[in-house]
């Protein structure tokens, strides 16, 4: 049963990023119709910038451990949401009204270009997020003793996902990114600028993103190059769990898969760990091509 | 029929291309090698992607298929590599049948994402040594040379002969494929599937055959691609290989041979022309695949239009008059 509850509650903290990337996927998805595939190198962006500002500015010793990391990840998201304007501007905004397999490849240009360049800039070898910058203390909940990183990396999650929620759906902004959501026309003519939406949009993505970056060199320890194809991967296959273009959707799939794949590496293998995920993802395409919560997706033959 | 001053052009640009092993070193015949290997891989692709508009980025499972099945068969019973061919090719055309059955109505992108999902699959599966057979992470080695009438190919200029021999054979069989009824098909399908379907086209099987069709020739190049390294291992059918054979039938040109052969010759040459710049050029690349659906969406040389006959079909409708 202990085992359960470490395998269940890693797996709700893996899944909580997967759910934060897959926001991206997911509102991208849901406004142009386009899977962003160099989403995921937004994130392994996040990841490395986080590290570089840890070790150059030092903040955590300046102003402490939560208020340096907090500061850090602002920064981090800041950033990553003006890489993720310029990918727009650049790559997808001259695409608009191709043929969405333009758009799918200038995605995966984009993609290859990130990885290249993070590879250019930091080097192909993995690095290492400085140890010790939470305190490694484990807490005891029901008599099972947790890791405290694990729990704080759900609750900032699980705080993101909130915020972002209420931001879709409380706010006016959010109101115009639902509608062009729906119905680019009907939301022009309603008087919302949907290129300034289609934006931020490519802001909040690539934002969200970026901090699950900086939880994942913190959870890990250790980060690479490549790793952004294989979290957006997965990210994806937790957007289309839910149901792409569904905001809850993809919450709930990130967390569902986190779940998931904890569980299998745990119970089933561990070297088939990755496989999993991409079982999931096919089962789910064939037997429930919406997702749990989504629009329809296939067509019909 | 008459000869057409192109054919003449191309037949002499084939005569001079076949003697280039004679000028070129060891190595650059091996990279010529390697180009023709990955023409004959996105010529298979063509047949799916660039034909029938199906987004597949899977490849390189059918491709590692092919390879595993020629390896294995060499290493464990001994039979001779060129022998395992036909198999290598009819195994991978029977996983490509049964991986496609299911997913072959997903719309573009959704089947993009699965195929790269079945890729990851095949890939973990031989890390992982399925069945005791594929030698876990470090694969299969010790695989025979391939032998042709008793000739033992070992040297890049013989396998130059081999694979641009196949990649001509294949050039040929899929010019005719494109120009027959089924091709036509499945130009049509790529156009617009609806109207395809409205004019009696049975949509799914024709996307299914194009399917096995692409894979059981991605599995035979597996079969010289394991005669070729020798040694095989998961390393080498990576989704970055099935990346690469996408972009050159994109970057080359949807649905065009020509296209597809420059592509291969682009994607895979080119680097190594360019080696001072190793560590720059997938930056370039990928900037250049975003510039290129920006600035030239169709590729470099897309399909010319079909060309019919037109006083054939005006003659012959006076014929049925009279």
């Amino acid at each position: 049963m202990e085992e359960f509850f470490q395998q269940l509650t890693n797996g709700l903290a893996v899944g909580g990023i997967y759910a934060l990337i897959a926001l991206g996927y997911t509102m991208v998805y849901g406004v142009l119709k386009l899977i962003n595939f160099a989403h995921g190198d937004l994130f392994t962006i996040g990841a490395f910038l986080g590290l570089t500002l840890l070790t150059s500015l030092g903040l955590t010793d300046s102003v402490g451990p939560v208020a340096g990391l907090l500061v850090l990840a602002v920064m981090v998201v800041v950033l990553v949401g003006v890489v993720g304007y310029l990918l727009e501007r650049i790559a997808y905004r001259p695409l608009r009204t191709s043929p969405r397999l333009s758009a799918v490849v200038s995605a995966l240009g984009a993609s290859i270009f990130f990885q290249n360049a993070i590879m250019l800039i930091w080097g192909a070898r993995p690095l290492v997020y400085p140890h010790g910058l939470l305190p490694n203390i484990t807490v005891d909940i029901f008599g099972v003793e947790l890791p405290l990183i694990r729990i704080i990396m759900f609750a900032i999650s699980v705080l993101l996902m909130c915020g972002l929620y209420y931001l879709t759906h409380k706010t006016r902004i959010g109101t115009a990114i639902r509608a062009a959501a729906i119905d680019q026309g009907a939301a022009k003519l309603m008087g919302i600028d949907v290129n300034r939406v289609i934006s931020l949009v490519f802001m909040i993505g690539p934002a969200l993103g970026g901090a699950a970056g900086v939880m994942v060199g913190l959870y890990y320890g250790q980060i690479n190059f490549t790793m952004g194809w294989l979290y957006g991967l997965k990210a994806f296959t937790a957007a289309i769990l839910g149901g792409i273009g569904n905001i809850p959707g993809a919450m709930l799939g990130g967390l569902l898969l986190g779940v998931v794949e904890s569980l299998g590496a745990a119970y089933i293998s561990i070297a088939w760990k990755d496989a999993i995920s991409f079982l999931v993802l096919i089962l789910i395409l064939i037997v429930r091509p919406t997702g749990l919560l989504g629009e329809r997706v296939a067509d019909k033959v | 029929m008459m000869i057409r001053k192109q054919d003449i052009l191309c037949l002499a640009g084939a005569a001079v291309f076949a003697c280039s092993p004679l000028v070129l070193d060891a190595y650059w015949t091996d990279v010529l090698n390697n180009i023709g290997l990955y023409a004959i891989l996105a010529l298979s692709l063509n047949i799916i992607l660039g034909q029938c508009g199906l987004f597949q980025m899977g490849h390189a499972a059918f491709f590692a298929i092919g390879a595993y099945t020629s390896a294995i068969l060499n290493t464990m019973f001994d039979i001779p590599l060129l022998w395992t061919m036909p198999l290598a090719g009819i195994l991978a055309g029977i996983f490509g049948l049964i991986v496609a059955r299911p997913i072959i109505h997903l719309r573009g992108d959704y089947l993009l994402i699965v195929t790269i999902g079945i890729v990851e699959i095949i890939r973990i599966a031989l890390i992982n040594d399925v069945g005791g057979l594929t030698g876990g992470a470090n694969g299969i080695f010790g695989i025979d040379r391939p032998m042709l009438f008793g000739l033992k190919i070992k040297r890049p200029y013989q396998f130059f002969y081999l694979i641009w021999g196949f990649c001509a054979v294949t050039i040929f069989l899929f010019h005719r494929l494109e120009n027959s009824r089924f091709g036509r098909a499945l130009n049509y399908i790529k156009d617009d599937d609806v109207a395809a379907e409205g004019s009696g086209i049975d949509i799914s099987k024709y996307k299914l055959i194009a399917f096995v069709i692409g894979a059981f020739w991605a599995g035979m190049v597996g079969t010289i691609f394991a005669g070729k390294m020798k040694i095989i291992s998961p390393e080498s059918f990576s989704f970055w290989e099935s990346v690469l054979l996408f972009t050159i039938v994109i970057l080359g040109g949807m649905g065009s041979i020509r296209g597809v052969l420059l592509g291969a010759f682009l994607i895979i040459g080119l680097p190594e022309v360019f080696r001072d710049f190793a560590s720059a050029r997938m930056l370039i690349f990928g900037a250049a695949m975003v510039a290129m659906m920006i600035f030239r969406t169709q590729g470099l040389l897309p399909p010319l239009p079909r060309k019919y006959d037109v006083s054939r079909f005006f003659s012959k409708a006076e014929g049925e008059q009279s």
